[in-house]
């Protein structure tokens, strides 16, 4: 049998660093918060030395990253919480749990900053439903994910306003799902990660403390998957949304009773993080009584009460004179509550289980002394040649085929299947709901909104990484904009292979260039982000996925918002932007004709990105319908509109190349004839041109001639037909 | 209000908006006097672990409501607030799983089949409304019950059919009312739909027809 710490998934020197930080031999629980807390989930190892990149400043910013959340100022004395997380490996091992329990951990993300949350968005990322081998197994994550983020999202009460769907055979193996939560809170409601005064009592609130989810920080989440990963299954949290919503409502009626002087969830690495986390920013230590804990089940050991990540618990910090207040808020929202420790001038933290003092390390170090690592960076071999390769070769298919085709292709196709299973409309805020570019959530009180979008694009990122990350900023910057909103701040999720390869970690820096680089240009602050790791399997690497969120605000909100299903006939259709240049590299029509992956995306221009969001958070306000052009090009974009408003269109571009390429700085909009489309574009330099008009019950694209009716069929089932 | 109840602010908002002045109440309490009328919100209460309502039917404020129902207050039950109202008594049948076993999110089209109720007094029979459904156990189950149905599950032109039908509810139910009317549930959200900006505001007359009812104690 190995070392203890190798099977807690520490490497020999970190073990050695542990030895000589506390100049003794480690007793099993301390070893065990050492591997939870240094490992690649909770310390960042691999990737700490690169996140300095992100720009992270701007005058709205409230709270940047390193928190919880980020925090921006929305002004009229309202803040937002924001937050982005991954739950990759647990809804391979178990979709259902390992999705539900994402879900919660971003929402006690969001509330620990003092916000209540109020809606979700997810990224979800498989393999293809109709593999010949493997089909079957991605269709039962598919669904066991989109159930297990309806269970816990619908139980919780937070609505799913928005999100994206992606199948490619690189996810076959490990299935990405990410979750971004937004909060809203009054400015004076805001809580930090502080563990208040020396003397101050930690109140553990919420759910009992079980075996599950042991290690899942450092097993599950920090290591690639292996055959037999169902034996990991243990490691893998069980949610409990009513459980949460109950904390939730008691959380938010002490902080708004000024009861803490702190908060902290726990999550990954559970009572370990909980209590070295807020000592250690502020420098102090604290005493805990594993005695004390609530048990889920008895005879669990000091190693596994500390590692446990057992859902819906939070850990507050109280003075002292509030405690019995506290407990008894706990008591009327019927959660659990147990005094588990105190706050002491001592930096150590001390943990004491069965009377006997079981753990006695510096709080500081499980953070601070986590290992930082410089790993080496090259870029791939094979990349030049995949550059050098035309992206379509041979004839082209006929712009009806490719049509129907990209209709067809479920991450393109009608989305209803999966977001008909989500709340979207608790709240009473969702102007603009799923199925569209973004998301737009009226700020009652206020004559404000929120925007929000997720988006990835994992075959544009493995062609190039720099340019691929570079684009999908100004995309998601353009889905907030076509709502009237103006992108504020972003939040990334970077999911990437095996760091310990050095081509994932040019993958990886050359995404954080990308991402920088656009957000720079935008003057959007990067407030929060998560890094996930080893996502591989069946001997290769995922594509490098990083996924960011932006959220925008509208002010004012609009009087209409622009919707996909407000075309009527008679309305002209326009492309503003660049409609010269030609990108078929990672594009879906590449993929669904060809089945290829191969070219050089063309690199973005950060100042025309720049000028197209302003003019399409101003054309928001005029116009019935604005539509980011991305996957499957301006074809699909002119499709989704005429099959949601039910109108067919005539539009004279003939090419293929510019009807389904991809090129970055697209818009559709239409509008009625005399609208003001050209003036304000032309105010910021931006080209229009008007390509057709809707009408009739034909989508008549280029001389193709498909009956509008047998499109919407066809996009409709794309994504049912293969379940 | 039970743990786990969560579309509460909704429905408070959606009736002051109606011009009633709303109060939220915990399911521990055991004191109605002094309110007009009575809606159970939407959610998962007790979590719903069991079958829906099962345990919320025992909650100490649920005396409270049967005798408000008793004595011809209006008593409302939405979505979950219905589950409950059934597993009570208090209206007959039972709400199962969804036909497709799937949770469903989306608009959909009710017609007025009696006027008798609290939440209809304020429609016309015939009228067809559009309203949000949100909801994984909404399949209706009842031998039906006259005049007791006062919503069906319509397409947009009224027709009842199986296609229109989201949830295989029998005889496409989505809400009841008893004998006197004065006890009234329905799986859709009213609260949901009172504002066209919000893609319909068809729920104002539901809501408004209950705000009418309340008259003072």
């Amino acid at each position: 049998m190995s070392a203890l710490h190798r099977q807690l998934g520490m490497t020999d020197a970190e073990y050695a660093t542990v030895r000589a930080i506390l100049a003794r031999e480690p007793a099993p629980p301390e070893l065990a918060m050492y591997s939870v807390m240094w490992s690649e989930h909770c310390s960042y190892k691999s990737s700490r030395v690169h996140l300095g990149r992100f720009p992270s400043e701007a005058p709205w910013v409230v709270v940047g990253p390193g928190e919880n959340a980020g925090v921006i100022d929305l002004g009229d004395g309202w803040l937002a919480a924001i937050r982005i997380e991954s739950h990759n490996h647990p809804s391979y091992v178990e979709p259902y749990q390992g999705a539900a329990t994402g879900v919660g951990g971003m929402l006690r993300d969001i509330f620990t900053m003092g916000a209540r949350p109020i809606a979700l968005w997810d990224a979800i990322r498989f393999g293809p439903l109709d593999d010949p081998e493997a089909g079957a197994k991605n269709a039962y994550l598919f669904d066991g994910v989109v159930k297990g983020i309806a269970g816990y999202g619908n139980a919780v009460g937070v609505p799913t306003v928005g999100g994206e769907v992606e199948f490619d055979d690189c996810y076959t193996h490990n299935p990405l799902v990410n979750v971004m939560c937004l909060g809203i809170m009054q400015a004076e409601q805001l809580q930090l990660g502080s563990p208040g005064q020396v003397g101050d009592i930690g109140v553990l609130l919420g759910a009992s403390t079980g075996r599950d989810g042991i290690g899942g920080a450092s097993i599950l989440a920090s290591a690639s998957f292996e055959p037999g990963s169902e034996e990991k299954r243990p490691s893998v949290q069980v949610g409990d949304p009513f459980e949460e919503k109950k904390l939730i409502e008691a959380c938010l009626e002490l902080y708004d009773k000024g009861l803490v002087t702190g908060v902290q969830d726990l999550g990954a690495a559970g009572l370990s993080c909980a209590t070295s986390e807020p000592p250690s920013r502020a420098g102090v230590g604290m005493d805990v009584d594993l005695d004390a804990v609530h048990l889920r089940e008895a005879g669990m050991t000091a190693a596994e009460i500390l590692m446990s990540e057992s859902q819906e618990r939070m850990l507050a910090f109280v003075e002292p004179a509030n405690v019995d207040k506290v407990l008894a808020i706990a008591s009327r929202w019927e959660i659990e509550s147990a005094v588990i420790g105190s706050v002491t001038d001592s930096s150590l933290l001390r943990v004491y289980h069965q009377g006997e003092k079981v753990v006695e390390i510096p709080a500081a170090s499980l953070t601070e002394d986590a290992p930082k690592l410089h790993r080496d960076i090259s870029q791939p071999g094979w990349l030049a040649e995949l550059w050098d390769a035309a992206p379509v070769a041979g004839s082209r298919p006929t712009n009806d085929e490719t049509l129907l085709a990209l209709l067809d292709d479920p991450a393109l196709g009608d989305p209803s299947v999966v977001y008909q299973q989500y709340d979207h409309m608790l709240f009473l805020n969702t102007l603009v709901g799923p199925g569209s570019d973004g998301s737009l959530l009226r700020l009652r009180g206020t004559d404000k909104a929120l925007a929000g979008t997720v988006d990835g694009n994992g075959r544009l990122c493995y062609l190039d990484p720099r340019r691929g990350s570079e684009r999908l900023v100004y995309e998601a910057a353009l889905n907030v904009a076509v709502t009237g909103a103006r992108p504020r701040a972003l939040v990334d999720n970077l999911n990437f292979g095996n760091p310990e390869h050095p081509e994932v970690m040019w993958q990886f820096t050359e995404s954080i260039e990308g991402i920088s680089v656009a957000c720079e240009a935008l003057g959007i602050p990067v407030v929060g982000g998560n890094v996930s790791f080893y996502n591989e399997g069946g001997g290769s690497n995922i594509h490098p996925t990083p996924v960011v969120g932006v959220l925008g605000l509208a002010d004012p909100v609009p009087r209409t918002a622009p919707g996909l299903n407000r075309a009527e006939a008679g309305m002209e259709v326009w492309v503003l932007g660049d409609f010269d240049t030609i990108d078929l590299a990672g594009s879906a029509a590449q993929r669904v004709s060809w089945h290829v992956l191969a070219g050089r995306p063309v690199q973005p221009d950060a100042d025309l990105a720049r000028r197209l969001t302003e003019v399409a958070a101003t054309l928001a306000h005029l116009v019935p319908v604005l539509h980011d052009v991305s996957a499957g090009g301006l074809a699909v974009a002119i499709a989704e509109i005429a099959i949601k408003s039910g109108v067919g269109a005539t539009i004279e571009e003939e090419r293929w190349d510019h009807l389904f390429g991809e090129a970055p700085h697209r818009l559709v909009a239409v509008t009625p004839s005399g609208g003001p489309v050209e003036t304000v574009a032309a105010g910021l330099g931006i080209a229009t041109r008007r390509i057709g008009t809707m009408g009739g019950d034909r989508l008549d694209i280029g001389g193709s001639n498909t009956e509008l009716a047998t499109a919407k069929a066809v996009w409709q089932s794309a994504i049912g037909s293969r379940l | 209000m039970f743990p786990g109840t969560n579309c509460e602010h909704d429905v408070a908002y959606a009736l002051q908006e109606q011009g009633a002045t709303a109060e939220l109440v915990w399911h521990t309490s055991e004191d109605l006097s002094g309110f007009d009328g009575v809606v159970l919100p939407g959610g998962f209460a007790h979590g719903d672990y069991l079958r829906t309502g099962a345990i919320a039917r025992f909650s100490p404020i649920m005396e409270e409501v049967a005798r408000m129902a008793a004595g011809g207050r209006p008593v409302l039950g939405i979505c979950n607030g219905f589950q409950i109202l059934c597993e009570a008594g208090m209206l007959s049948g039972a709400l199962m799983k969804n036909r497709d076993r799937s949770f469903l999110c989306r608009p959909v089209h009710l017609r007025v089949e009696s006027t008798n109720s609290i939440l209809t007094r304020e429609a016309r029979v015939g009228q067809v409304i559009q309203i949000p459904l949100n909801s994984y156990e909404g399949n209706y189950v009842a031998p039906a019950a006259g005049d007791q149905v006062i919503l069906r599950y319509c397409g947009a032109d009224g027709e009842v059919d199986d296609e229109s039908n989201p949830n295989g509810s029998v005889d496409a139910i989505a809400g009841m009312a008893n004998a006197a009317g004065n006890v009234a549930g329905l799986m859709p959200h009213p609260e949901r739909a009172i504002e066209s900006v919000l893609g319909s505001d068809d729920g104002a007359l539901l809501i408004g027809s209950f705000v009418a009812s309340l008259q003072p104690a």
